[in-house]
């Protein structure tokens, strides 16, 4: 009997480091990872190349500490300009040249549309990349796809969530761009008020080939509207913002985090006329004074000055370029030695109350098998004429 | 001042020397899909098509001196006709061609009528306007449901024929080489003849040209619509080469590239067409592999080093090279009569 007990014992010892044998999918040896990205460095969105350059600052850190679980990773981001066409090249020569185990952080809304099948086809894991569109999240469709910014429906649902709790008698006007960014806000929204959607008594859009939206403006403001939220790219959020100013409108103001830059945005508008304007944050302001309190923007802080040298400090692309970074190394550790594809994935959507160092405290990366959406808490701000400050709970837009 | 050197065109003679070039070229390229990768088809059926846009471009500007800064619209249409017949109506990839032809020799046909008024820089803006709307057009709302606005179209590969042990990307190229030569073929025929002549001339000399009878405004229309035709049609190919098309892809730098291309490739030739394709596919890539922070910075480098060493273009240069090298050889062997 003990006998056989000890068979047992034994069978189990031998068995055990069999399971954790490494297993390695394509682009991985015991030395390295290979990751890829396409990322605009020229064209019209050249100006998020930052994000592609901070990153590989961020694997030059990482793998001057050792790599992860003792591989180095192998960055290759190249450029497609923005051009759709181009990102298929790129994308099929990290694929089939350059023999990647996943793709990060690819940028762009068109650009990952051309190759969303492609990558499923292949079975090449598409993760965090670099766009808000709600259809990243579909994994029963495209279970190789994820998305990392919160998905605009979900901070759509925030300021649905918002104005019940604040004003549950409010008439709601939406300004939007006639485009799939502008109509998943306006789907997200009309989701988070539910059955109280007749509150919004005027929907009115405008086309990005529209010289202004002063029109439109001022049509919202003739429904008698008394909150307005304003789906807009920055150009034409900016143009609202002074008209809505100067038309003596005070509605309460909800505008996408896509247009919250101040001097982007806010600054051209006039910033006496953006005061009071609410946006959903989830990265922690570089600028904000209480910042550099956070542990994580301490580090945040010396990797700038160590590894990415040189960069604008109060840049916020550079904490979303390593707040991403960030996840992608927590999801390879957790794959351990067994760096296949489908573990990626696997891991990738097993992400379990996730805070990132950079994001703003009591936010959390929560992913299933069912729900690639990586973010569903975001943090509502006011603006006080210099910058984004947080108010109230955290909202959640799941 | 004319905006384009006055080169005579290359000669296009049917030379046995010549058609044997052609023959070893065209069995060079079919023997490459089965030895290279898939990616590595894939971006050598992304040169052919370019080459067959630059093809058209040069009719119009190397050979009958219209500079045309706005093809790319015409490849954006050509690409268009193609998914939207394919995603709406199910019409098979090969049928989308001459679809895509016919719909562009339209556009650049009626595009040519106003443009018989405008020459040099004019011309070039009014064509540069058309690139700069394009993009802005097929995101226009009442279009959305043909052009899938922002999002634009997905469509699907075309397998090889049944029974053809070729992959995806290996029938794609020998499709896109079939077709491409069959409008290099069209287009040497068109060239090297009367027609040709009379495009020269009307480049070279308008008024000596229209008192020697030539019909100046039906010339000049009908190269603005060829040219435009072999530019859709690569539109088309392009489309189903990338399986989508979105108003992103067609931005104004497209056109402006494809000028690049046939001048770096030779004005007024048309194997210029085949240099100026890779110049366009290849050099972007190994500009990015120098340099992340200014890419175009390296594209404008090279570009300006082969201006000043290849004026005229790589296809002028190169047979100039192949002499010199030639007569070099000959004088060292002393024995040649070109000694």
């Amino acid at each position: 009997m003990i006998r056989i007990l000890a068979l047992a014992v034994a069978a189990l010892a031998t068995a055990l480091p069999a399971h954790a044998q490494k297993k390695y999918g394509p682009g991985v040896s015991d030395a390295e990872i290979r990751i890829g990205q396409t990322m605009p460095y020229s064209g019209p969105a050249s100006a998020y190349g930052v994000i592609g350059k901070s990153q590989k600052a961020f694997f030059d850190m990482v793998n001057e500490q050792g790599g992860i679980n003792g591989r180095k990773i192998n960055f290759i981001s190249l450029d497609d300009g923005y051009n759709p066409a181009r990102t298929v090249e790129q994308t099929r020569r990290l694929v089939e040249q350059e023999n990647v185990l996943l793709l990060f952080q690819s940028l762009g809304t068109p650009t990952n549309s051309a190759i969303h099948k492609y990558v499923n086809a292949r079975k090449v894991p598409h993760v965090l990349i670099a766009t808000g569109a709600s259809k990243w999240a579909d994994p029963k469709n495209y279970p190789w796809t994820m998305g990392f910014n919160p998905s605009y429906q979900v901070e759509a649902r925030i300021y649905a969530q918002h104005i019940l709790k604040t004003a549950p008698n409010a008439k709601i006007a939406v300004l939007y761009q006639n485009d799939d960014f502008g109509k998943d806000y306006v789907v997200g929204l009309k989701s988070g008020l539910g059955a109280k959607a007749s509150m919004i008594v005027r929907e009115v859009s405008y086309e990005v080939s529209d010289p202004t939206v002063d029109s439109q403006v001022v049509d919202l403001r003739g429904s008698g509207a008394d909150v307005l939220l304003t789906f807009a790219t920055p150009k034409f959020a900016a143009q609202a913002i002074r008209k809505v100013g100067d038309l003596g409108w005070k509605p309460t103001h909800y505008l996408t985090v896509v247009s919250a830059s101040v001097g982007a945005v806010l600054q051209p508008a006039g910033l006496d006329k953006a005061t009071g304007l609410i946006t959903a944050l989830y990265l922690v302001d570089p600028t904000d004074p209480e910042a550099s309190k956070l542990a994580g923007m301490k580090a945040w802080g010396e990797w700038m000055q160590k590894y990415n040298k040189g960069a604008d400090p109060n840049d916020q692309f550079h904490v979303n370029a390593y707040a991403a970074a960030w996840l992608l190394t927590e999801i390879l550790k957790a794959c351990g030695d067994d760096l296949t594809r489908e573990n990626v994935m696997k891991q990738a959507a097993s992400l379990k109350d996730v805070q990132i160092p950079v994001v703003i405290p009591g936010i959390r990366v929560n992913t299933t098998a069912s729900d690639f959406a990586t973010f569903g808490e975001m943090q509502l701000g006011r603006f006080d004429g210099k910058r984004w400050v947080p108010f109230g709970e955290l909202l959640s837009g799941r | 001042m004319p905006l384009l050197p006055k080169i005579a065109p290359a000669p296009l003679e049917p030379t046995l020397g010549r058609a044997a070039m052609v023959v070893l070229l065209l069995a060079v390229l079919c023997v490459l899909p089965f030895v290279l990768s898939d990616y590595r088809t894939f971006q050598l059926t992304q040169a052919v098509i370019y080459a067959v846009v630059l093809l058209g471009l040069n009719i119009l500007t190397g050979y009958n001196g219209q500079i045309s800064l706005g093809h790319g619209a015409f490849f954006a249409i050509g690409a268009y006709t193609a998914a939207i017949l394919m995603d709406r109506w199910g019409v098979p990839y090969w049928a989308t061609l001459p679809a895509a032809g016919a719909v562009c020799f339209c556009f650049g046909f009626a595009f040519g009528l106003p443009a018989l008024r405008l020459q040099g820089h004019y011309l070039a803006l009014a064509t540069f306007a058309l690139a700069v709307a394009t993009p802005q057009i097929l995101k226009y709302r009442k279009l959305e449901d043909f052009t899938g606005g922002v999002q634009g179209i997905v469509i699907m590969k075309p397998d090889a024929p049944a029974g053809l042990p070729l992959s995806q990307d290996q029938w794609l190229y020998l499709f896109t080489l079939a077709v491409a030569a069959l409008l290099f073929l069209a287009a040497w025929n068109l060239l090297r003849g009367r027609v040709g002549r009379a495009l020269v001339a009307l480049r070279d000399h308008p008024l000596a040209a229209e008192s020697m009878g030539i019909n100046g405004s039906l010339y000049k229309t009908t190269a603005f619509g060829v040219s435009a035709l072999y530019t859709g049609v690569g539109g088309a190919l392009g489309a189903i080469a990338v399986q989508f098309v979105a108003p992103d892809s067609f931005l104004p730098f497209l056109s402006i590239s494809f000028l690049v291309g046939i001048t770096v490739g030779g004005l007024a030739t048309v194997s210029g067409a085949l240099w100026g394709a890779l110049f366009i596919v290849y050099l972007p890539n190994w500009a990015d592999e120098i340099s992340k922070s200014a890419p175009w910075a390296i594209y404008g480098a090279i570009l300006l080093v082969l201006v000043y060493l290849m004026p005229g273009g790589v296809a002028w240069m190169l047979p100039r090279a192949w002499a010199l090298v030639l007569r070099r050889i000959r004088s060292r062997g002393g024995a040649g009569p070109g000694a």
